[in-house]
């Protein structure tokens, strides 16, 4: 068997390779983050947002623009074979899983260097809360790719594979963003960040990052059998 | 047949495969023996089940009944001790298209736990063989279906499997092609099954023929 962590990096950077190449994912994913943004400050009318309503509309646009990209994360497997392909090598096949999580993780990375500061610059007086809120984001971001990653290799040989990953993914997200709307509300209350029930939530994201983790690890090798 | 290879039994042994597609059979009880070294040359019309038998010997399938030993190892329940072992030329070429065909023989390299001076040098000695050194920096979807074949063929024999499992190896390829593609997984190649609609070029070569029908009984010879 060829060693996991050789293989992980062959994968990932397999990926990422290949979305630097083409620009498939990530200029969508940020081009639909900014577009949200304006169409929130014009539909809302507002030139300042604080508490739940900065919190929700963060969430809402990151969650929808991860959408995008995890519908794509297994488009080049499907293509031409590539799955056959990493099940016919001597690896663990969930390798291919940690692969895509950690290729997930790093688009979404990428959307938000680019989504939140467009997002502060929009709607916040006081960019206080940012700091803190990288946590926040780390951990959703995880938690997201594990789902995603799980419902995308579902969905992939599908033909209604733009409509069954959004069905299915956005229920099991809700406690995700529960949690993460939780922990960035306070962040960007109006007056400054406050810490209130902040760790509580960062637990919450931690529980949901590990059980959908193991969910993955435990599940993957059968998703991708015949 | 060396004396080693005769007492660890045949390549590949198979009972009373059945393979089910809902209601619909693709396989039923189809059974031969092929000893290690030999060639196998599988025929049949379009819907026999060629392809299901090669991608359940490839440990891509699960056969729904019977028995099926690879390399010593009964599948499904063994097929992990497979993997690396097995060289499959399949329908679709299992090529990314973003990569160049030099890329593509590298990451397969890395997941088969190839050293990368090793890897580097078995590259660069498969693309000369297949005549594809001047094109394999040219991403794969840029490449005719016969340049891909070629490279899947390169592919499919990067980690000097045990055994090659060929669906319609020729498929796409022009006559300097085949020619070229015959060095790696012709006669010399080692234990083989291919699957082929073109008996006249693949049968005088083979050890045993192997004649899949519709609703039929498969028979060897």
């Amino acid at each position: 068997m060829t060693p996991s962590h050789a293989a992980f990096a062959a994968i990932l950077a397999k990926d990422l390779r290949s979305e630097l190449r083409t620009l498939q994912s990530l200029p969508a994913m940020a081009l639909f983050a900014v577009t949200t943004f304006v169409i929130f400050r014009f539909g809302l009318d507002r030139t300042s947002l604080s508490g739940s309503l900065a919190s929700g509309v963060l969430w809402a646009t990151l969650l929808f623009a991860a959408v995008l990209g995890i519908n794509r994360l297994f488009v080049a497997e499907r293509e031409e074979g590539g799955f056959d392909a990493i099940r016919l090598a001597p690896i663990d096949r969930t390798v291919l899983f940690a692969a895509k999580v950690a290729a997930l993780v790093v688009y979404l990375v990428a959307l938000e260097l680019v989504a939140v500061p467009i997002f502060a610059i929009f709607f916040l007086d006081d960019a206080a809360g940012l700091a803190p809120l990288v946590a926040v984001l780390l951990l959703t971001d995880l938690g997201l790719a594990a789902t995603g990653t799980l419902i995308s290799s579902m969905a992939v040989n599908s033909r209604a594979r733009d409509l069954l990953v959004p069905l299915v993914l956005l229920p099991l997200a809700v406690p995700l963003m529960i949690a993460a709307t939780g922990a960035t509300e306070p962040l960007l209350s109006l007056g400054g960040p406050s810490y209130d029930r902040f760790g509580t939530w960062l637990m919450v994201l931690g529980l949901y990052d590990l059980i959908f983790g193991l969910v993955g690890y435990a599940v993957f090798d059968f998703l991708l059998e015949d | 047949m060396p004396p080693a290879q005769e007492k660890a039994g045949p390549a590949i042994a198979v009972a009373g495969l059945r393979r089910d597609y809902g209601e619909r059979p693709a396989l039923d009880g189809v059974g031969f023996e092929l000893a290690a070294g030999a060639s196998l040359v599988v025929l049949g019309p379009n819907g026999a089940g060629k392809t299901t038998l090669l991608r359940i010997l490839a440990t891509l399938l699960r056969p729904s009944g019977g028995e099926v030993v690879v390399l010593g190892s009964a599948l499904p329940r063994e097929a992990w001790k497979l993997r690396g072992r097995i060289g499959y030329l399949g329908h679709e070429p299992l090529l990314y298209r973003d990569l160049s065909g030099r890329e593509n023989l590298r990451f397969q390299a890395r997941l088969y736990g190839i050293e990368r001076g090793a890897a580097e040098a078995r590259i660069e000695e498969l693309l000369r063989a297949v005549g594809m050194e001047r094109r394999a920096d040219e991403r794969a979807a840029e490449l005719s279906a016969g340049m891909r074949q070629r490279l899947s063929i390169c592919r499919s024999v990067l980690h000097q499997p045990e055994l090659l499992l060929l669906d319609e190896p020729d498929s796409n390829l022009d006559a300097e092609g085949r020619e070229l593609a015959r060095e790696l997984i012709g006669p010399g190649a080692g234990t083989r099954v291919v699957v082929t609609h073109d008996p006249e070029r693949h049968v005088p070569e083979a050890d045993q023929v192997l004649r899949l029908g519709i609703g039929e009984r498969a028979v060897v010879s």
